[in-house]
């Protein structure tokens, strides 16, 4: 069990550094230094409390959306919707938001159970297809990130519009907003919110339910080997299900702590980069909720200190967004990696 | 051909042979599978290769096959010393093998099959008439009786085994390697395929038989050579020797082919099947008005060629396939439309055709797969809450009591244990919850001599306390042994049911065709 997690994290961390690599190597194509680059992009994430503060909200929605992901690959399924879900589950607590002046610890509340209510409805909904008529989760969860995008598109405008622009909700009262004042100006002014305590408490109930509970035990008997659950009387069909709602509200939670924690309203004809990038926290952190905490802090990181890095030095910011795409392209073919690395400890082994 | 008709006289050949492997040694990381092996064909023998699984018989093959490269050792054909580096160089050499699992695509025709990767052509076509032509030559001279025209998902399995057959006549294989080619055949067609191999002797050809079956090894091999794990036991002339010298040979002890068994007065019906009626996977019934009962003490072997209605009748007992028509009756009980857990636990239990894909989670560690059915009852868990100190003991209980081995214990991940430790712990989940009615389908699939008498003892032991056992299974020799009776099915039909100890294989091979006793001429 430990040799095997260890390994896991092991070919992670190879996924990022051939992506630091593969970095460096564009870095040098495009005539720049790429020791000064990296060092500039890590202190763009780092160098003050206030852009550490900004690295970890940037990070909150994408642990949410990796949880909501690994969550599903435990179950066998591939959530492609995190991005629908998140849109879907900002939506909810962004209406509640608006509509209701009530104390701030009870709109809170409020607004996070309708995001997860939400967000678990737009999961629920691909489950309910997959399990009775055997619609590939995949095709209908990407359908239901478009529903959900076009559901904004006409919801915002009609009902909680602007003030100067057609194209954006009207701004959160501070009485809706997952920002409080100590924890902004602990981190002098950054956009840091309650949402990341939201999510850690979420990273430890993930791994508490599947390690711990007879639900998290059928649901990974039913992703490992869905004939020997059903065989066993697990009812895989209700797991399914029951999983898609778990990983719909999961990425429910990252749409409010985006928009009603990192942002302040809703802009509409935006699908957010979070659901794919879910995908990507998920296979870094090895599905494993604490590994998808540290792969979204890490990419927390990239994307705060590309602007920083692109300030500093001539290297175009789209260099981060290459190396986040290469990390996930080696996270995504590390069973590839693992072979290699077997074929050269055997030659290794041989030698001797 | 390597050698013409008239070289192979007596004398002349004696230390000719036209395959020869010397001293084959081959290693994987942690295992010597094949330790300084020796194996001669002569020509125009059958030479059977002996041994249990995992005794090194497929890999000493597929090294003659090309498949892997030996450590040390050499293969000489023909006496003249090669290097088979890859299957495309044995097929060169005139090597050709009919694998266990047939490699055939089902919606080709025979001879689509057969020129695959060798299409003659014409031009730009596929010249598929000249090709059909010369298969229907070959399948005449062979007398195999193949319409090269059939698409294969319309033939029977023991003419895809011919279509194999084929393929390896039709590019010019001298040297046929036959894989356990008789695990899929009813008896009649294993006659048949035995009368195939004496033609293909006359005709020249020399065939290498690997089989773990001591009766066709007697009924046709005329050497025999015996590994064990790995190691070369030796090579004997089968006329001389005896079924139990070749059973000891393979398994480095005395075995007993026989089951201890007393006779048991049979109880009161405990399941029974009523004018059932099931869709198989391609939508069309697969089990016709079929009815059945079982007695409490009792095991019901139920005997026929695969997909017959076999997995039909298991389906639908466990709840795994909605019934068309009918009903089952479980201790009085109606259970034909219960869920599948509901059915478990009035008493119903299952060891699994295929323990990879339906008995076992690999992923999973032995425990973890021992709680598969009563996880969430006390004291396993509670609240919903796993209690895995709980888990863990249970685990340990059953493979201590079954003696299942696995390197950590309870805590190893069920993938990392041989199949026969595997299925020793599927039968001890399954036994331990004290069943009421145990249904076994190929209980003992793939597993050693060793496996295969403890699994038989086990059933038994089930029986002798009471309990109802629904044995299922391929091999007809199993059935006879530990059935109290056996009921033959056919196309989803039952044939008839007989007492085991007043019939033979014969009898109940004929009824596995279909033909009922006494309708024979």
């Amino acid at each position: 069990m430990k040799i095997k997690f260890n390994n896991e994290y092991f070919l992670s961390l190879i996924a990022v550094v051939l992506g630091l690599i593969a970095g460096s190597i564009l870095m040098l194509v495009a005539k720049s230094n790429p020791v000064e680059g990296y060092i500039y992009l890590f202190q763009g994430g780092t160098m003050n409390i206030e852009r550490i503060g900004n690295s970890l909200a940037t990070a909150t929605p994408l642990i949410f959306t990796g949880l909501s992901v690994a969550f599903a690959f435990k179950t066998g399924l591939f959530n492609i919707g995190a991005a629908g879900q998140m849109l879907i589950g900002g939506l909810c607590s962004t209406a509640i938001g608006l509509t209701f002046a009530w104390p701030k610890p009870i709109l809170l509340i409020v607004m996070l159970l309708a995001a997860m209510i939400g967000g678990g409805l737009w999961g629920a909904l691909p489950g309910l297809l997959k399990s009775k008529y055997n619609v590939h989760e995949v095709v209908s969860t990407i359908m239901m990130n478009w529903i959900a995008y076009w559901t904004v598109y006409y919801t915002i405008p009609a009902y909680f519009k602007g003030q100067f622009l057609e194209t954006e909700s009207r701004r959160i009262p501070y009485e809706a907003s997952l920002k409080v004042p100590w924890l902004t100006d602990l981190f002098y002014g950054s956009y840091i919110n309650l949402g990341l305590f939201l999510a850690i408490l979420f990273v430890i109930i993930i791994a508490f339910i599947l390690n711990k509970t007879t639900l998290g035990y059928e649901l990974k008997a039913v992703g490992y080997n869905r004939h020997a659950a059903e065989t066993a009387g697990i009812n895989v069909n209700r797991s399914i299900i029951l999983s898609m709602v778990i990983a719909g509200a999961l990425a429910g939670l990252a749409g409010a702590t985006f928009y009603v924690g990192y942002a302040s309203n809703m802009q509409i004809g935006v699908l957010p980069s979070h659901g794919f990038d879910g995908i990507a926290v998920a296979l870094l952190g090895a599905n494993s909720p604490v590994g998808v905490m540290v792969s979204a802090i890490f990419f927390g990181l990239l994307h705060t200190g590309k602007g920083f890095m692109n300030a500093m030095t001539s290297i175009p910011p789209e260099i981060a967004d290459t190396i986040i795409a290469t990390i996930i392209y080696f996270s995504a073919t590390s069973i590839l990696i693992q072979r290699n690395w077997d074929k050269l400890k055997k030659k290794l082994g041989g030698a001797k | 051909m390597i050698l013409s008709e008239d070289v192979v006289d007596k004398g002349g050949v004696a230390m000719e042979y036209v395959v020869e492997m010397q001293k084959i040694r081959k290693e994987f990381p942690g295992v010597v599978a094949c330790d300084d092996i020796t194996l001669q064909l002569k020509k125009g023998e059958i030479h059977a290769l002996l041994g249990e699984n995992g005794a090194g018989k497929s890999t000493l093959m597929s090294i003659l096959f090309g498949l892997y490269q030996p450590d040390s050792g050499s293969i000489s054909l023909g006496g003249k010393k090669v290097n088979i580096s890859n299957p495309n160089i044995a097929n060169d050499l005139g090597i050709g093998m009919v694998h266990q699992h047939f490699k055939l695509v089902h919606n080709f025709t025979v001879t689509e099959n057969i020129i695959l990767g060798i299409e003659p052509t014409r031009g730009l076509m596929v010249d598929t008439d000249s090709a059909a032509k010369r298969i229907k030559e070959l399948s005449e001279k062979y007398k195999l009786n193949v319409n090269p025209h059939a698409k294969i998902y319309d033939i029977s399995v023991g003419m895809q085994q011919r279509v194999e057959i084929l393929k390896m006549l039709y590019r010019s294989a001298d040297i046929l390697i036959f894989d356990e080619p008789t695990s899929v055949l009813t008896p009649q067609e294993v006659q048949e395929l035995m009368k195939i191999m004496g033609n293909l002797i006359t005709e020249g050809k020399s065939i290498i038989l690997i089989t773990h079956k001591l009766k066709e090894i007697k009924a046709i091999a005329d050497r025999c050579t015996v590994i064990r794990r790995g190691k070369h036991i030796g090579t004997v002339d089968v006329a001389s020797t005896s079924g139990e010298e070749l059973a000891e040979m393979m398994v480095g002890r005395k075995v007993s082919f026989k089951v201890d068994k007393n006779k048991m007065e049979s109880g009161e019906v405990i399941l029974s099947l009523e004018n059932l009626s099931v869709r198989n996977i391609h939508g069309v019934l697969g089990l016709k008005n079929f009815s059945l009962d079982i007695c409490w003490g009792e095991i019901l072997g139920i005997a026929g060629v695969d997909g017959n209605g076999q997995s039909e009748i298991v389906e639908s007992l466990l709840g795994l396939k909605k019934v068309e028509s009918g009903r089952i009756l479980f201790r009085g009980m109606d259970i034909t439309n219960l869920p599948i857990r509901e059915r478990i636990n009035k008493g119903l239990s299952h060891i699994p055709e295929d323990r990879h894909r339906d008995g076992l989670i690999l992923d999973y560690t032995l425990e973890e797969n021992m709680i598969l059915m009563v996880y969430y009852q006390e004291p396993l868990s509670r609240n919903g809450l796993i209690n895995w100190d709980k888990v863990h003991q249970y685990g340990e209980k059953i493979i201590n009591d079954f003696d299942v081995r696995a390197g950590q214990g309870s805590s190893s991940l069920a993938r990392s244990l041989s199949g026969g430790n595997q299925q020793k712990a599927i039968v001890g989940r399954e036994i331990d919850r004290d069943p009421d009615l145990l249904i076994a389908v190929q209980p003992t699939r793939g597993l050693d001599v060793g496996a295969i008498e403890y699994i038989h003892k086990r059933l038994v032991e089930q029986r002798n306390r009471g309990k109802a056992v629904l044995l299922i299974s391929l091999e007809l020799d199993e059935i006879l042994d530990i059935s109290d009776r056996i009921a033959c099915i056919n196309n989803g039909e039952l044939v008839d049911i007989v007492n085991a100890d007043e019939t033979n294989e014969n009898e109940v091979g004929l009824m596995m065709a279909g033909i009922k006793r006494g309708a024979t001429a």
